[in-house]
């Protein structure tokens, strides 16, 4: 008897469990809310300001989501994630939408059921050394000790990297940029390793940013770009072509200074389309025509933000490199709006 | 007789499950069984369904993959190119490593300052209820933190100690290295080595075996001269003077097998970016194992204390009576008593003190929740699979540690004839 109820119980259960989530559009529409996961702190990327205020790159791919889908930038619930808890945040189904520094990979995509709907930041991993060490590439580094951040695909290319070149070397594996940054300070470590654009926004937040050099070396590719949950496409286009919606509009030069006169129509069909005074592309994705005008009046196109955050003028500095439109040697390409 | 006939003899009802004393016991029993089997399986198949409806699926072939990256710290072989079946291993031996030093020194310093707690020396006393109730007030994690600061922040880097006129110097004639990443002790080497034996998984010195070897060999025969000396004492009332030949047994064979196997000492130096040569024991060891150690025993001498307390005070009267000296009292007559007290709460601390130990990854100790739990869990991505296994590594640890335990207090509680 006891099985048959242990059963009966089962059956219910999994009654119970199959009743859950339906779209994600209409879940964040009905919560008036976005939920999106992003860095715990990493400035220019992610990081709140001193007001509690969610500023950076990541932060601002947030932004124009919630503009597109909620007409408004401001309703984002920012959820820091861990390099360790990130992917299972967005499993759970606790984040919407991931913009976290987080690289493309074969197996997150396939093992972890993800899917990475393009690239918003093209980066490598890097090394960074006190100026006053004599390093100047990475390959002088057999013997050091190096600080990696856990969690990360850091730690397999600098296995790899060591190995190729026949180095030895001392992880400390660390928790955060924050406890990193106290250890390699103290040069409890010689060299700090992450993605370069990571070691940029670390070493802008040091006393003197000077004393250190990120050494020339690029070990791996790092395509880092916003992440969903498998099952749900018309979710995925939405996040996707609100990235390609930035980028296009780089490569149409609307800003957010011209926006609003260009969105009145002009003799560029395809600005049109993407602006919606000419054919309705928002509603083939559950929204409304003006939803990728929303997106990209909500922190300017991607040329926009990228200055705003982390570009030269900032105490990041980082310059455009692979991250500039395509047809100005870089590789930021927006699938064409037709 | 006739009582028996009386007794209405029905044998089993249905409704006697319900209106019977007797059996009412077994209904509630078995319906509350089943209301927890219900629980459980509905949260197992509830997790299964959402896992199933992510298309994942449970399992635990990732173990065998690749791991691909480095640990620093291993007490077994190990290299990226291992398993992440292996790598968990390597954790698992670096928490029972920092588990058993932190048991034994936790239990050294619990019992001394549990007896010095009760000493009549006022400073003395209390001196050490301070140090009880700091360390037991205030959380490990912020002990672990700050011990980890504290040495990444005060000792120099390797880099210091480097040049003509270095910053930093070297201790116990230039043999050992402080510095914010390890300690670089001087290791011993052997000229005429026995080499190593391969046990598998790890490489063990048999120059090592050897040295133990001899050294247990020389106590057991110098508890057999001294069984000897107390049967003469027993016999003639005149023990043998036995101290040289104790001496020589102890300390003779070892320093007769260093020296032929010719021992001399690999110190470290300054080669690169860091020492090389000698033994270079990280500041994360230290740091784990004084914060588990300090916090545990303050917890420890709590349980002494009890335990010395609960001894009547007749039986140190009596000792005193009988004219042994408060140290052979404590040692003789009242601890013995007290272990009764004292172990079964003990192996809760110890208990503590392992699981306590997962809080490594304040100080980036690799232990088992920094592989396993840690790297592992992330480059694979199996975290349901990783933590399960994990709670069940720590369970078993656990249960094993309780059942050795009890052993042991079996062996030391009342003996009632």
């Amino acid at each position: 008897m006891k099985t048959s109820v242990f059963l009966a119980g089962l059956a219910v259960a999994g009654l119970a469990a199959a009743a859950a989530s339906a779209s994600t559009l209409s879940d964040v529409q009905k919560r008036g809310v976005l939920n999106c996961g992003v860095n715990t702190g990493l400035v220019g990327f992610g990081a709140p300001d001193a007001n509690g205020h969610w500023t950076g790159f990541d932060v601002a791919m947030c932004r124009a989501v919630a503009a597109a889908v909620l007409g408004d930038s401001s309703k984002i619930k920012f959820v820091p994630t861990s390099g360790e808890t990130r992917f299972t945040a967005l499993q759970s189904g606790e984040i919407d939408m991931l913009a976290r520094n987080s690289t493309w990979t074969f197996k997150r995509e396939n093992d972890l059921k993800l899917t990475f709907v393009g690239v918003n930041y093209y980066d490598g991993q890097g090394f960074m050394v006190k100026k006053s060490l004599g390093v100047s590439s990475a390959k002088e580094l057999g013997g050091a000790t190096i600080c990696v951040q856990t969690g990360t695909t850091t730690e397999l290319n600098l296995a790899d990297y060591f190995k190729q070149h026949n180095m030895q070397y001392t992880p400390i594996s660390i928790k955060n940029d924050a406890e990193g940054k106290q250890q390699f300070l103290a040069g409890a470590c010689d060299a700090y390793t992450t993605d370069a654009s990571g070691l940029a926004a670390l070493r802008a937040t040091f006393e003197k940013p000077a004393d250190y050099v990120i050494l020339p070396e690029i070990i791996s590719k790092e395509p880092l770009g916003p992440v969903v949950r498998q099952g749900d496409e018309q979710w995925a286009s939405i996040v996707r072509w609100t990235l390609y919606a930035l980028i296009e509009a780089e490569e149409l030069g609307v800003t957010s200074k011209n926006l609003e006169e260009l969105s009145k129509g002009t003799k560029n069909p395809e600005l049109n389309r993407l602006l919606g005074s000419e054919d309705n592309l928002g509603g083939m994705i559950g929204l409304d025509k003006l939803w990728a005008k929303r997106a990209i009046a909500a922190g300017g196109n991607y040329g926009e933000i990228f200055e705003a955050n982390i570009g030269t003028s900032t105490p990041i500095g980082l310059a455009r490199g692979l991250n500039a439109q395509w047809n100005k040697g870089g590789l930021m390409y927006a699938i064409p709006f037709h | 007789m006739s009582l028996a006939e009386d007794r209405p003899d029905s044998g089993f009802r249905l409704s006697k499950l319900v209106y019977d004393s007797r059996y009412r016991g077994y209904t509630i029993q078995a319906l509350f069984l089943c209301a927890l089997f219900i629980a459980i399986g509905w949260l197992l198949s509830n997790a299964a369904a959402n896992l199933a409806r992510l298309g994942l699926s449970p399992s635990f072939d990732f173990l065998w993959n690749r791991a691909g990256y480095d640990i620093s710290l291993k007490l077994i072989h190990f290299t990226n190119d291992s398993t992440h079946g292996r790598a968990a291993l390597v954790g698992l031996v670096n928490t029972l490593f920092i588990s058993v030093l932190g048991c034994i020194t936790a239990t050294v310093l619990g019992v001394i300052v549990g007896v010095l707690r009760l000493s009549k020396n006022w400073v003395v006393a209390r001196l050490m209820t301070v140090y009880v109730e700091i360390f037991r007030n205030v959380p490990l994690l912020l002990w672990l933190l700050i011990i980890y600061a504290v040495l990444t922040a005060v000792t120099p880097a390797p880099n210091a100690y480097r040049g003509a006129n270095p910053s930093a110097h070297m201790w116990f004639w230039g043999s050992v290295a402080i510095t914010n990443r390890y300690i670089a002790l001087p290791a011993p080497m052997f000229t005429h080595s026995l080499g190593f034996a391969d046990l598998g998984i790890f490489w063990i010195s048999l120059d090592f075996v050897a040295l133990v070897a001899v050294i247990v060999a020389g106590v057991l025969i110098n508890r057999v001269i001294l069984r000897r000396a107390s049967r003469i004492q027993e016999a003639t009332g005149k023990r043998p003077t036995t101290w040289w030949s104790t001496l020589l047994l102890i300390l003779g064979p070892p320093v007769v097998l260093l020296f032929a196997l010719g021992l001399h000492w690999d110190f470290p130096a300054l080669k690169g970016f860091n020492f090389r040569g000698g033994v270079l024991a990280p500041n994360s060891i230290f740091a784990l194992w004084f914060g588990l150690s300090a916090y545990t025993a303050a917890f420890i001498a709590e349980i002494v204390r009890a335990g010395i307390l609960a001894v009547s005070k007749g039986q140190t009267e009596a000792a005193h009576a009988l004219g042994l000296r408060p140290g052979r009292t404590m040692s003789l007559v009242v601890l013995p008593q007290a272990l009764r007290v004292i172990v079964p709460p003990l192996i809760s601390e110890f208990l503590n003190l392992t699981k306590n130990s997962t809080l490594a990854f304040a100080v980036a100790y690799a232990d088992l929740g920094a592989t396993l739990g840690g790297i592992t869990l992330n480059q694979s991505g199996r975290a349901l699979e990783c933590i399960l296994l994990m709670m069940l590594i720590y369970l078993i640890i656990s249960l094993v540690i309780s059942a050795v335990m009890n052993v042991y207090n079996r062996s030391v509680r009342l003996k009632e004839r």
